[in-house]
């Protein structure tokens, strides 16, 4: 299959040697690869050709945490709604996190969740192992079996490890193999029984606190546990001003570490709750707004690697109970690139930029040849519209979630096709 | 993100009862002479009103109270009302059914309003987005977050006593962190122009940023009862009386247990309350609760005449 797309904005941004691109040119993908950019190849026929005038054509979007909620969990979600979610967001690459049911801490399972995946042949999906046995913090999991599986690290998803010298093993045992490390800073005792950032709003609306020394106290165990044991790790979902200072320091001083942050915790507040407002529930809670904005600053300059949407699809009862009954989280997948889009204009960050973060710079995270336009790379492409306006709405979204703080709301931004592996996808 | 106040009607009536906070100040001192008028109605030999005549009140206490839920199913029935008891802990919730299919299956029954008492902080929002119109929720206690009835007959306990709130000091002392009954207190007060709120305990037990309600914070019991008019103490759960948030409830006593002592810094004549039930010995001294500074009765009685004027407003009296 030739496919030639024309009279597009190519825009491509790396830290890597690979160019970066802002221009308008055609870019032609044979055989599932980007054969050439500019101008067509001797002889080049293209079976299908995308007239992407007054769009913009990306890489496909890679996601740094995507629950497709199987197995297990398949009345929240399935993984052929979430995938169709994700193409439709111009997600092509979505790396899951272990926390289904059974957890992901078996060999047999990954490999059933990858076919499960290449069948559906949407997205291409990258597990993460759990770091220990049903991410119980106890035992350490077949690291060696899971990574031969397809895992491309080893994750405690929302499940802090208590116990500290299971930490430090599980770090030195994967620094072994050089594995990495995928941790949610969260200090389990200090979090304990939270619900909302521990601060003006909680104490108004008599929410039980999440301080932020739960981020930092697990962020120090972690740096200095680095340190001691070679470890990589990549931070997942960070919060907090404070947080954000400690990794900066961190990466100075050399650490191999890597972070990322949720869309929501660049956009909302715990202000955003109003009168308990289930749908703004999240882990880690929505903080401050001196929080989100240096959140933002660490984005800019690069001690946040990455947005991920943190897409976390439930049923509508798991929202329809009292705040600190409800799940936390929202379906995020169809959101991701226009929420990135609006973050870029609030802040006055360079669209190539906010890209970046959602493309090439999560792909070096994880180390996949994906989020690029370069002649070779495999095809994964997300044609968008930048002016077109849409509504959130239940009936429209793939997601077989609905729960977004942004229901009902207009956005900016809409994905008009995506390609994998040189296939159009979306729409399907 | 604007939100409307879920708990008043578009022309600014009372439609729900859920929080003292964001109420206007108007609306608070209506309730207050609307009051008024029913504590008469508790001395008379037929203790009756018939304004909720016809109503069907369900008290839903998810959360056990005999004392709260006794009031409320007092003043609804001197309203007229028909009173329904249920005990949800015993019933649907451990049956697995939804908070919001039980509220369902009430409303079905022709309910009029609701009066809920709930752990989780927020429950009674839920509630009340849920219902179809008509129906009034009133808050009696969700969580750590408000007990909006209680706040408004410490009010109106305050303004029988004091008159008015323009030049008072108050002092609310002890567990504030897990105090629904200091919120609730603490948003009327700074509504209805009270200059001075203070409170006093431990850090372990005074919220994060509790100052920007509007109150400022001591550690010290004795300054911090310098000169105050009205001593407003907490009761202090059994649970939290020894473990990471305070080491035993003697030292509680000795630190900030209202004595004889520790009163005598307040003003000659100020009050001392508490919602009850109390621990003697542990947040105030017996000889305190029992003296003549304490109004912790009439709290009781006044409390009857501020919840059959919320039943009244929220039924469009």
């Amino acid at each position: 299959m030739k496919i030639e797309i024309k009279n597009g904005r190519l825009i491509h941004s790396t830290t890597e040697p690979a160019p970066s691109r802002n221009e308008n040119a055609s870019l032609y993908i044979d055989n599932g690869s980007i054969a050439s950019i500019g101008e067509a190849p001797e002889g080049f026929v293209a079976d299908k050709v995308i007239d992407a005038a007054g769009k913009i054509v990306c890489p496909g979007l890679v996601d740094l945490c995507a629950r497709l909620r199987e197995p297990g969990f398949e009345y929240r979600a399935t993984l052929e709604s979430e995938m169709r979610a994700a193409v439709a967001g111009g997600v092509t690459s979505l790396v899951c996190p272990p926390d289904t049911d059974p957890v992901l801490d078996e060999p047999g399972l990954v490999e059933m969740l990858k076919r499960r995946a290449t069948m559906a042949n949407l997205a291409r999906v990258y597990p993460l192992g759990a770091l220990t046995l049903g991410l119980k913090g106890e035992k350490l999991a077949e690291m060696t079996e899971l990574h031969e599986a397809g895992c491309v690290g080893f994750f405690q998803a929302d499940h802090p490890i208590r116990d500290t010298m299971v930490l430090y093993r599980a770090m030195q045992y994967a620094a072994t193999f050089g594995y990495t490390v995928w941790l949610r800073p969260q200090e389990a005792y200090l979090a304990a029984d939270g619900i909302a950032h521990d601060g003006e709003v909680a104490t108004r609306l008599g929410l039980a606190g999440i301080p932020v020394s739960a981020e930092t106290v697990a962020i120090a165990a972690i740096t200095t546990l680095m340190r001691e044991t070679g470890a990589k790790v990549h931070l997942a979902r960070l919060s907090s001003a404070a947080g954000v200072d400690l990794v900066r320091r961190a990466k100075a001083d050399g650490l191999p570490m890597t972070c990322d942050v949720g869309i929501h915790h660049l956009l909302l507040t715990d202000r955003d709750i109003g009168y308990f407002n289930s749908q703004y529930r999240f882990t880690p809670p929505l903080r401050s707004m001196a929080d989100r904005d240096a959140l933002s600053r660490g984005l800019v300059d690069n001690t946040i690697d990455a947005i991920c949407s943190d897409h976390t699809p439930h049923d509508d009862d798991a929202k329809h109970v009292p705040f600190g009954e409800a799940e936390a989280g929202a379906t995020a997948l169809e959101t991701l690139l226009a929420l990135t889009l609006k973050w870029a204009d609030t802040q006055q960050v360079p669209l190539p930029f906010a890209l970046q973060k959602i493309t090439a710079d999560p792909a070096r995270v994880v180390g996949l040849n994906a989020g690029q336009l370069k002649v070779g790379a495999p095809a994964d492409v997300c044609i968008f519209n930048p002016q077109a306006f849409w509504v959130v709405a239940g009936q429209t979204l793939m997601s077989q979630g609905k729960n977004t703080p942004y229901l009902s709301c207009e956005l900016q931004g809409k994905v008009t096709h995506t390609l994998v592996n040189g296939q159009l996808v979306f729409p399907g | 993100m604007l939100t409307v106040n879920p708990q008043l009607t578009a022309d600014k009536k009372l439609k729900h009862l859920l929080t003292t906070e964001g109420l206007p100040k108007k609306l608070i001192e209506q309730i207050l002479e609307t009051a008024d008028q029913f504590v008469s109605v508790g001395d008379r030999e037929v203790k009756k009103v018939p304004l909720l005549r016809g109503k069907s009140v369900f008290n839903l206490f998810f959360e056990n109270s005999t004392r709260t839920r006794t009031t409320f199913e007092i003043a609804a029935k001197r309203l007229s009302a028909d009173v329904i008891n249920l005990n949800i802990n015993a019933s649907s919730a451990s049956k697995g059914e939804s908070l919001l299919d039980t509220i369902d299956n009430l409303a079905a029954m022709n309910a009029d309003m609701f009066i809920v008492r709930h752990a989780q902080s927020g429950a009674p929002h839920l509630i009340a987005q849920h219902v179809k119109s008509g129906i009034a929720v009133i808050n009696a206690g969700d969580g750590r977050h408000a007990h909006p009835t209680q706040g408004l007959l410490d009010m109106y306990t305050i303004r029988h006593y004091k008159k008015s709130f323009h030049n008072l000091s108050v002092a609310i002392v002890g567990d504030i962190l897990h105090s629904r009954v200091a919120r609730s207190g603490i948003h009327a007060l700074t509504t209805l122009g009270c200059p001075d709120v203070r409170v006093i305990g431990p850090a372990t037990l005074i919220p994060t940023e509790v100052s920007r309600m509007g109150v400022s914070v001591h550690h010290d019991m004795h300054r911090g009862l310098e000169g105050v008019d009205v001593v407003m103490m907490l009761r202090l759960q059994n649970e939290r009386m020894s473990g990471p948030l305070l080491p035993s409830a003697h030292e509680f006593f000795k630190n900030y247990g209202l004595n004889a002592e520790k009163l005598s810094r307040a003003k000659p004549d100020a009050i001392v309350m508490h919602p009850g039930p109390m621990n003697r010995g542990v947040e105030i001294e017996s000889g305190i609760a029992d003296g003549r500074q304490s109004v912790i009765l009439p709290q009781v009685t006044f409390g009857i005449a501020v919840r059959m004027a919320v039943m009244a407003m929220v039924t469009g009296n």
